[in-house]
């Protein structure tokens, strides 16, 4: 253990296999799957100090530390988890997963399927937040927990953490909802459309039989990350970072890469497009797209809720335009009304949705704060 | 805004609330009124919060805070949700007052609110003196109070007059927290009032 830098250190992704089938909201049945996922410090001997840490639309079982001769693998929320960090390696046991559908090693459009032997594709079932959760609880069987003392994410990880106190009411003792929102807004689901069309119209897409071409729509990725992009971030910061800097010392006069900001959207489209999955890519937008607890219950979020025995920690951040405080506003109010438990914080910071990413002191503090709290 | 040394409308207001209500605390600061009357009335409740060191303390003092600005008003809350509905040393930092005292009786069946009584003696004889008055509990310069209101307890009960609101008790403390039973505008320091609706 690094205990000077606070990390996790050195650490290795594991498998589990399940063979029982598992049906999905959609009413497709998974035959069998296989889930990657990390754990980080001890599981105590009552099994009471572990932690699921769910992932967001591009994220993966790989949460914290660095694989062994990888010096650039730092998990995705490394900042989050180790000795005296938030997540306290010394008192959690701290478990991160792959969902079903992902592209990092779980089962997903990439993997074979059993009935062709060839990858699935686009055969892939839709997968919900709702499935992973069964998913999840299943992975807390195979490691034996019978409860978590905390289930947290943020973004579509937070919408993992809220559906786990509706589904799995006894087995979830704290929920932590970061940068999230009980449903999507139109214009939310609109911005994941048009990703999903950069996807679909693309001439190497093939109905999502890309697989089988040796090719990867590499262009539509790279369109729907720059585009998802441009939303996580915030108007100020991007003003902040890049304004209307150029490369160069003057305009060029053509379509040539010649803003800062031009050449790091790109960048990021290119980085993203090279290792992620175009098929997962849609399935999590998708899934991003279908949650709203509160539309089994006419609407009514409260009467979803109403069941959850956890206490809630709900955190949003104040220049996040694509889940904005109002939308956690919505989970706090619906709590509220059930005189459930539950803290709000909003948290002040520049960084626009992937604030949630972020070492800021004030939303690391709260969280350390009530992490703390939580008896083990 | 609230200080985390001795409040003793702290004491004056737990003796109104009884065990087991439903109370939310308005600009609840470090949660330590809530977790007082969670600890001795075994109350539930949620405490308001702007600042973000007083919703940090609060967390780590384990209870319910909301971060979210008063003059914003109660939105998120339900009528009748509280039995009590406790603004402590608040009410002169709320732009709306006359707002933010509806949605307190909107939410709550009783509200309490405590504030710094204006009409002190003190208060009037630094404002005689030519000076703004900085006491134990207006402890504030001119230039960096986050008090916008400035009123005494004639005042307010004027204004709950006028909002057809009920003062149902009134306590008043001196400057040392002690009792006030006489002259109160004139000898009272903070003041502590149960209302409801008329």
């Amino acid at each position: 253990m690094n205990t000077k830098t606070g990390s996790v250190g050195i650490v290795a992704a594991q498998s589990a296999h399940f063979g029982a089938p598992l049906e999905l909201r959609s009413g497709a049945v998974v035959p069998a799957y296989d889930l990657v996922f990390e754990t980080y410090g001890t599981l105590n001997a009552a099994k009471s100090n572990a932690i699921l840490v769910c992932h967001a639309l591009s994220g993966h079982h790989h949460v914290a530390g660095l694989y062994a001769d990888q010096p650039k693998s730092l998990g995705w929320w490394d900042n989050l988890v180790g000795p005296g960090r938030p997540l306290d390696t010394e008192r959690f046991f701290i478990v991160g997963v792959n969902n079903l559908g992902g592209c990092h090693g779980s089962t997903g459009p990439s993997s074979p399927n059993p009935a062709t032997g060839k990858p699935w594709g686009a055969d892939f079932p839709m997968v919900t937040v709702d499935d992973w959760v069964q998913a999840q609880a299943r992975l807390a069987d195979h490691l034996g927990i019978d409860s978590w003392a905390a289930v947290i994410g943020g973004s579509l990880g937070g919408m993992q953490a809220l559906q786990w106190t509706i589904d799995q009411p006894a087995r979830i003792r704290h929920a932590l909802v970061i940068a999230a929102a009980s449903k999507l807004t139109a214009q939310n689901i609109a911005f994941n459309d048009v990703a999903r069309q950069a996807i679909l119209t693309d001439p190497d897409f093939h109905g999502g039989h890309f697989y089988e071409h040796s090719v990867v729509p590499r262009r539509g990725l790279r369109l729907a990350r720059m585009l998802g992009h441009i939303t996580y971030l915030s108007d100020d910061q991007m003003g902040e970072k890049f304004g209307r800097m150029l490369r160069g010392d003057d305009f060029g006069f053509g379509y040539g890469v010649e803003f800062e900001i031009e050449s790091y959207l790109r960048a990021q489209g290119d980085k993203f497009a090279g290792f992620f999955d175009a098929n997962t890519y849609l399935l999590m937008t998708k899934a991003l797209d279908y949650f709203d607890p509160a539309h089994r219950y006419d609407g009514d979020l409260a009467a979803a809720l109403a069941s959850a025995q956890a206490k809630f920690l709900v955190v949003a951040f104040s220049t996040d335009w694509r889940f904005a405080p109002s939308r956690s506003r919505e989970i706090v109010n619906a709590l509220l009304k059930n005189d459930q438990d539950v803290s709000y914080a909003e948290i002040t910071c520049n960084f626009g949705h992937d604030s949630f990413l972020l070492e800021e002191p004030q939303y690391h503090a709260v969280l350390s704060a009530y992490l703390g709290r939580i008896k083990l | 805004m609230n200080r985390r040394l001795d409040r003793p409308d702290f004491e004056v207001i737990a003796g109104w609330v009884q065990p087991g209500e439903r109370v939310l605390d308005l600009g609840c600061g470090d949660g330590t009124l809530l977790k007082l009357l969670i600890e001795t009335r075994g109350v539930r409740g949620y405490g308001v919060d702007i600042d973000d060191a007083n919703v940090l303390a609060a967390i780590g003092n384990g209870v319910n805070v909301i971060q979210s600005n008063l003059d914003a008003g109660l939105a998120g809350f339900v009528d009748g949700a509280f039995d009590h509905v406790v603004l402590s040393r608040t009410l002169q930092t709320v732009h709306h007052t006359q707002e933010i005292l509806a949605a307190m009786l909107r939410v709550g069946r009783e509200a309490v609110v405590s504030f710094p009584n204006f009409g002190y003696w003190k208060n009037r004889a630094a404002v005689l003196g030519g000076r703004m008055p900085v006491s134990e509990d207006l402890p504030y310069q001119w230039y960096d109070t986050p008090n916008v209101r400035f009123f005494t307890m004639l005042d307010f009960e004027d204004l709950c007059a006028k909002m057809k609101i009920l003062v149902r008790e009134r306590q008043v403390l001196d400057e040392q927290g002690k009792q006030v039973n006489e002259e109160h505008n004139f000898l009272g320091s903070l003041a502590v009032y149960r209302i409801t609706r008329g």
